[in-house]
């Protein structure tokens, strides 16, 4: 089967590349455009950690097909620190809220879809916008902790 | 991941015929596309059916609330039109599983696959929902048939689920914590005719409807009239509940699910 052109942008930065039939944007961005910000952890949808943001909103990318991006915005967490880091990823640093570290660049697009439509959420509201994301080291409280702290940074 | 083509075609008739040539029909992806990870279907092309204008939103359509097939579980929760008209459905969509979860799946997708856990299918049979099809029109109550299995037929296509409007309608669910599947889910709607209520999540035959709750809350609409939990046989037992289990979940769930109606 050929391979077929995609065309989307990442980061702000429009970007073409060619495809398997099938293939899956996390493989996309990470093997075929070299950003392995968003992780492979289960490729199954369970985990979270391979959340990127198409067009501001949280998606798994191991469940995405590339061919059904054209023409979108997608965002990661290389993009997110581009500019020095990201309040969010601050937090995060301030808060111990990464050990192992590999949830948290979905983590992260997690929360940052959140605090973009609700830049001052409640404790609920951040658990509830992080439930597809899996940590198995922290416990959650400190990565709760963070965005909640990083909302407060942006307000201030 | 194996090799195979996906269009996207923007009219259902083009669907149709790619469909009709071989093509799996895909909705959001968040079951069938772990479903081929696995090699439990494997078709040569997958019909990317969320790019056909016809198959999306929400409108009124005489007396009913009709929902687009393709349209997503984001999409129903924020919908003012579902809010203003059964909030009880917006609620549902947006507790299905996580935010990633509810901004690709589709409520054609759901009910096509009837999971036995899923949330979608106890609104549709409670609100005696009509699924319109490419081809014909099926009541709700003639559409689950158990595990996974519906009355489509091979290459048949949901373009919208219609919802008569109820007096009170609420849903409520026990969240499995980590799949936020309904560990037991039941919706109640209450209409003119009688009370209808559907339970997700508890029996190996899928979504059923328990016909004592429903006779009793039809004379008396209260969480004191709910019966005694109903029998085990044929609950859903596994590492997260045991049959009686989900069973006292289905008598619990609905009085809470009574109670938010009001």
């Amino acid at each position: 089967m050929s391979k077929k052109p995609v065309q989307f942008r990442l980061n702000g930065a429009e970007r073409a590349v060619f495809v398997e039939g099938g293939q899956n944007l996390l493989d996309t961005i990470r093997r075929g455009l070299g950003d392995t910000s968003p992780k492979w952890g289960c490729g199954q949808g369970t985990c979270g950690a391979c959340t990127v943001l198409i067009d501001g909103q949280p998606h798994l990318a191991c469940l995405t097909l590339a061919e059904a991006v054209e023409g979108r915005e997608i965002s990661t967490n290389a993009g997110l620190g581009a500019n020095g880091l990201h309040p969010l990823q601050q937090a995060f640093m301030d808060h111990f809220a990464a050990q192992c570290g590999f949830c948290t660049s979905g983590m992260l697009m997690a929360a940052k879809a959140l605090l973009d439509r609700n830049p001052n959420p409640t404790r609920d509201e951040v658990i509830e916008a992080i439930s597809g994301n899996i940590c198995r080291c922290t416990g959650y409280e400190p990565i709760i902790d963070a965005i909640l702290d990083a909302a407060k940074r942006r307000a201030a | 991941m194996y090799s195979f083509d996906y269009v996207k075609p923007s009219s259902l008739q083009d669907a149709l015929d790619a469909i009709s040539g071989g093509g799996q029909p895909l909705g959001g992806g968040q079951t069938l596309i772990p479903t081929l990870k696995q090699r439990l279907a494997m078709p040569e092309a997958l019909v990317d059916l969320t790019g056909i204008a016809e198959l999306k939103g929400v409108s009124m359509s005489g007396d009913k609330l009709s929902v687009g097939g393709a349209t997503r579980h984001a999409d129903v929760a924020a919908s003012a039109e579902v809010k203003a008209k059964i909030p009880a459905l917006a609620a549902l969509a947006g507790q299905i599983g996580d935010p990633q979860v509810r901004n690709r799946g589709t409520i054609g997708g759901s009910i096509a696959n009837n999971d036995p856990a899923a949330c979608y299918p106890s609104a549709v049979l409670a609100l005696g929902a009509t699924v319109r099809t490419d081809k014909r029109e099926i009541a709700a109550d003639d559409y689950f048939q158990g595990l996974f299995t519906t009355a489509l037929e091979e290459g048949e296509v949901v373009v919208g689920v219609d919802f008569p409007v109820p007096e009170k309608a609420a849903y409520q669910k026990f969240v499995q914590p980590a799949s936020r599947f309904a560990l037991t889910g039941v919706f109640v709607a209450k209409f003119a005719g009688g009370v209808r209520v559907a339970v997700t999540g508890a029996s190996q035959d899928g979504v059923f409807r328990w016909s004592e709750a429903e006779a009793a809350l039809s004379s008396n609409f209260s969480a004191d009239a709910v019966p005694a939990a109903p029998v085990a046989d044929g609950m859903i037992g596994d590492i997260h509940g045991t049959p009686e289990y989900r069973a006292h979940l289905v008598q619990v769930m609905t009085k809470r699910a009574v109670a938010a109606a009001g």
